[in-house]
C-alpha cells in the first residue's frame, strides 16, 4: 500500500480543522451528563498534549523515548506544589495558568537531562532515557520529603478567589480548563512543525548526516526540540494534577512513559493529527474498556502488536491513504471489501474476546461463581459448549479476515494503478 | 578578504584508516574562483579527500585552510557555516521530504533563520525565492512537491547538486556528480553544473575525462593517495607521469562506477 506524498497547502480546510475541533472540544461534554463520560474527556484532553508533545520526539526528530514521563510527571510534583503554596496563600498566581509553571518546570528538567540523552541518536538515546527514567523514579521514592513517597502529595485545586465564578470545583470545569489548554497546545506544537527548527527536526530524523552538512548541528536541533517538548509534557502534567488533585511517583513511571509510546504510536507518529486519535484510543481502552473487563490491558496489548504490525503508519496513516482513493471518487470500489473484512474480523473480535473473558473468569474468580451473564445468556465455563463456540469464531473469523484482507488488497492495488496511471 | 588567499589549501595532509594510509601527504591550493577537478583511479582516495576537507573524517596529520580559516578538526556544520557545500558521491538527501522542502531546508542556515521557531517558514520571502530560483536551476521545478525517494535517479542527482548551493556557500565540493549516469544525462548534469557554480569556486571529483577537461581551469590527478600532478588541462594531458598512472593505462569512461 504504497502511495505518492503530496504536499499541498490547505488553508481553509486548515481554517475548518481547527474550527471543528474547537467546537469539538466546546460540545463534547454536552452529549452525555453523566461524570464517567467527564472524566473521560478530561482524560483525553491530558493525553492529547501529552502524546502529541511526545510525537515532537518520536514522529517528527526521530527520538524513541521510554522516559517521557519524566517531564509530564516532574513537571506535575512542581505544580502541585505550587498549588500548596496558592492554597496556603503564600504564592498568588491564578490555578488556570497553573500549566505554565508545570511547563516551565519541564523544559528545566528537559534542558537538564536533554542535554545528556540528545548527544546521542538512535538506540543509545533510547537506552540514556530508560536510564533517566529509572533514576528519576528511584529519587521520587528516595525523597519523600518533596515527593511525598509511594502515596504521593495531595492537593485541592479549589483555591484562591474564584474568577468570574470558576472555582473548579466543579468537575465541568476542570474539563474546560483541560479543553482550552489542550487546544491551544495543539496549535502552538503545530505551529512549532511550521518553523525553521521543526523542519529541521524532520530532516535530522530523515538523515542527520546530511543536516550536518548544510550547516545544522544535529545535537543541539535534538536538544531545542526535546526541550520545548518537555516543556508541553510539563503542562500535561499539570492538568492531570489539577484533575485529580495528587501526584504520585507512578507520574514519573516507566508506565506513564511506555503508555504514551503505545498511545502515539497506535494513533501514527507520521501525522501531525495521529497522536490526537492516539490519546482518544487509549483512553477509550484504559479508561473505558477497563471499567467493563479485567483485561483491557491484553486487549491494547494485542490491538498495539497489530498495529506495530500491519500499521505502522497507525490509524491516522490508515485514515490519510483512503483520502486520495476518496477524492479519485474510487472509494465505493472498497465499499464491499471493506465490509466483508470488518464483518470477519468482528467475528474474530468476539470468539477472541469471549475465550480470554472465559479464561480470566475461570482463572481469577474460580472459587466462586462459574457463571457469567453474556446478553441474557447465562454461561457456565466449566463446560466444554461455549469454549468450544468461541473457539470456532475465533478460527473461522481469523481465517475469513486473512481471506477478506486479500480481497482488499487486491482491490487496493488495482485502484492505485489505476490512480497512478492518471497521475503519469 | 584578501584577493590572493586561496579559497582552500591543503597542507601535507594524511589520513590512515586503521594501520592503512589512504591519503600520503596531500599538498593543494585552490584560489578562490577556480575550477579544480580531481581525477585518479577507482579507490585512489578521491572521496576520502572530500571527507576530510568537509569534516566528515578527522585528518591524521596536516592542515586544511578554508578562505583563510584553519578547518582542521572542524565539524561538517562549521565549515559548512565557513562557506563550503559538498555533494555526496552516494546520493545524500531527505527521502522523506518533499524537492521543495529539501531544498528550502539547505537555505535555512544560510539565511541566518538557524534553529529559530518563533519564524513561519511558509511566510519567509527570501527562503521560497532562494529556494525556488535553486529548484529552477536544476530543473526540479516541477517536481517541487514529490516526495525525494521517488524521483528518478537522474532526478535525485540533481536534487544532490541543489541542496548543495541552495546554501549560497562560495566553495563548492562535487563528488562525482554525474556517477551512474547515462551519456546524455551526464552532458545535461555538466551543463547544470556550469551553470550553477558560476562565480564559486568548485572542486569536484569526476571520472569522465572529457567533461573534466572542457570545464576545469586546472586539474590535479590523484594515485594510491598521493598528487602526482597539478596543472592546466593541456599540460595534465601532456604529463608523461599521468599518461602512464592513469590516462594510458585504462578507459576512464567504462570503469566509472
Ligand atoms: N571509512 C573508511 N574506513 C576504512 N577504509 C576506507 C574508508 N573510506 C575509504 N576507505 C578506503 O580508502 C580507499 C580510497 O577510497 P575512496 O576515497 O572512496 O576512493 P575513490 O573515491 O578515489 O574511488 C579505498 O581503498 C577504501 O577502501
Ligand atoms: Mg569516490
Amino acid at each position: 500500500m504504497n502511495t505518492t506524498l503530496r504536499y499541498r497547502p490547505l488553508n481553509l480546510g486548515r481554517w475548518l480543522l481547527w474550527g471543528t475541533t474547537a467546537l469539538i472540544f466546546v460540545l463534547a461534554p454536552l452529549f452525555s451528563d453523566a461524570s464517567f463520560a467527564l472524566t473521560l474527556l478530561s482524560q483525553m484532553g491530558i493525553l492529547i498534549i501529552f502524546s502529541l508533545s511526545y510525537n515532537m520526539l518520536l514522529g517528527q526528530s526521530g527520538m524513541l523515548s521510554f522516559g517521557h514521563a519524566v517531564y509530564s510527571g516532574l513537571g506535575a510534583y512542581i505544580a502541585v506544589h505550587a498549588l500548596n503554596f496558592i492554597g496556603k496563600g503564600t504564592l498568588h498566581f491564578p490555578v488556570s495558568l497553573l500549566p505554565l509553571i508545570g511547563g516551565c518546570a519541564g523544559l528545566v528538567f528537559g534542558s537538564i537531562f536533554g542535554y545528556v540523552t540528545t548527544k546521542k541518536s538512535g538506540t543509545t538515546f533510547a537506552m540514556i532515557s530508560l536510564g533517566i527514567g529509572e533514576m528519576v523514579f528511584a529519587c521520587v521514592l528516595m525523597f519523600p520529603g518533596f515527593f511525598g513517597g509511594e502515596g504521593g502529595i495531595t492537593t485541592n485545586r479549589v483555591v484562591g478567589s474564584a474568577v468570574l465564578g470558576v472555582t473548579y470545583g466543579p468537575a465541568i470545569q476542570v474539563y474546560y480548563l483541560i479543553a482550552a489548554w489542550a487546544f491551544i497546545c495543539m496549535i502552538a506544537m503545530f505551529a512549532l512543525t511550521q518553523t525553521p527548527l521543526g523542519r529541521m527536526a524532520n530532516a535530522v530524523r530523515d538523515n542527520p548526516e546530511r543536516a550536518e552538512f548544510i550547516g545544522y548541528n544535529t545535537q543541539r536541533v535534538r536538544y531545542i526540540q526535546l526541550m520545548l517538548s518537555a516543556f508541553f509534557a510539563g503542562v500535561a502534567g499539570s492538568l492531570s494534577c489539577i484533575n485529580y488533585e495528587i501526584v504520585s511517583a507512578e507520574n514519573v513511571s516507566a508506565i506513564r512513559s511506555g503508555g504514551v509510546l503505545i498511545a502515539t504510536f497506535i494513533g501514527g507518529v507520521g501525522l501531525f493529527f495521529g497522536p490526537i486519535l492516539g490519546a482518544i484510543l487509549f483512553t477509550l481502552f484504559a479508561i473505558a474498556l477497563s471499567s467493563f473487563t479485567k483485561a483491557w490491558l491484553l486487549y491494547l496489548g494485542l490491538f498495539f502488536l497489530l498495529m506495530v504490525l500491519y500499521a505502522p503508519g497507525g490509524v491516522a496513516w490508515l485514515v490519510a491513504i483512503q483520502l486520495p482513493v476518496l477524492r479519485a471518487r474510487r472509494l465505493t470500489d472498497l465499499l464491499w471489501p471493506y465490509s466483508l473484512a470488518i464483518l470477519a474480523a468482528a467475528v474474530c473480535v468476539i470468539g477472541l474476546v469471549g475465550s480470554v473473558e472465559m479464561l480470566y473468569h475461570a482463572a481469577l474468580e474460580s472459587g466462586g461463581d462459574r457463571h457469567i451473564q453474556w446478553f441474557g445468556l447465562n454461561v457456565d465455563v466449566r463446560t466444554p459448549t461455549p469454549w468450544l463456540v468461541t473457539s470456532a469464531l475465533l478460527l473461522c473469523g481469523g481465517l475469513a479476515t486473512r481471506y477478506a484482507m486479500q480481497f482488499v488488497q487486491r482491490r487496493w492495488d488495482t485502484i492505485q494503478l489505476a490512480l497512478r496511471q492518471v497521475a503519469t | 578578504m584578501n584577493t590572493n588567499t586561496p579559497a582552500l589549501a591543503l597542507h601535507e595532509v594524511r589520513k590512515q584508516f586503521g594501520a592503512t594510509q589512504i591519503i600520503h601527504g596531500v599538498n593543494l591550493v585552490i584560489a578562490a574562483g577556480e575550477r579544480h577537478a580531481i581525477i585518479g583511479p577507482n579507490g585512489a582516495g578521491k572521496s576520502t579527500l572530500f571527507n576530510l576537507i568537509s569534516g566528515r573524517f578527522p585528518v591524521s596529520s596536516g592542515r586544511i585552510s578554508l578562505r583563510g580559516h584553519d578547518i582542521t578538526g572542524c565539524t561538517p556544520f562549521q565549515i559548512n557555516r565557513l562557506g563550503l557545500a559538498r555533494s555526496f558521491q552516494v546520493t545524500n538527501i531527505f527521502h522523506r521530504m518533499s524537492v521543495f522542502e529539501n531544498i528550502r531546508c539547505a537555505t535555512l542556515w544560510s539565511l541566518g533563520y538557524g534553529y529559530s521557531f518563533w519564524h513561519r517558514v511558509g511566510a519567509l520571502r527570501d527562503v521560497r525565492e532562494r529556494s525556488e530560483q535553486v529548484m529552477e536551476h536544476i530543473g526540479l521545478a516541477r517536481r517541487r512537491d514529490i516526495s525525494a525517494g521517488v524521483l528518478t535517479y537522474a532526478e535525485q542527482r540533481a536534487l544532490e547538486i541543489g541542496i548543495t548551493i541552495a546554501g549560497d556557500a562560495p566553495v563548492i565540493l562535487l563528488d562525482e556528480p554525474t556517477a551512474g549516469m547515462s551519456r546524455t544525462e551526464a552532458a545535461q548534469a555538466m551543463a547544470l553544473i556550469q551553470r550553477v557554480t558560476q562565480g564559486r569556486t568548485l572542486l569536484m571529483v569526476e571520472h569522465d575525462m572529457s567533461v573534466v577537461f572542457g570545464l576545469a581551469d586546472r586539474i590535479s590527478v590523484l594515485v594510491y593517495g598521493e598528487c602526482i600532478a597539478s596543472g592546466t588541462p593541456a599540460e595534465i594531458r601532456a604529463n608523461a607521469a599521468v599518461q602512464e598512472a592513469y590516462l594510458g593505462s585504462l578507459h576512464p569512461q567504462t570503469e566509472a562506477t
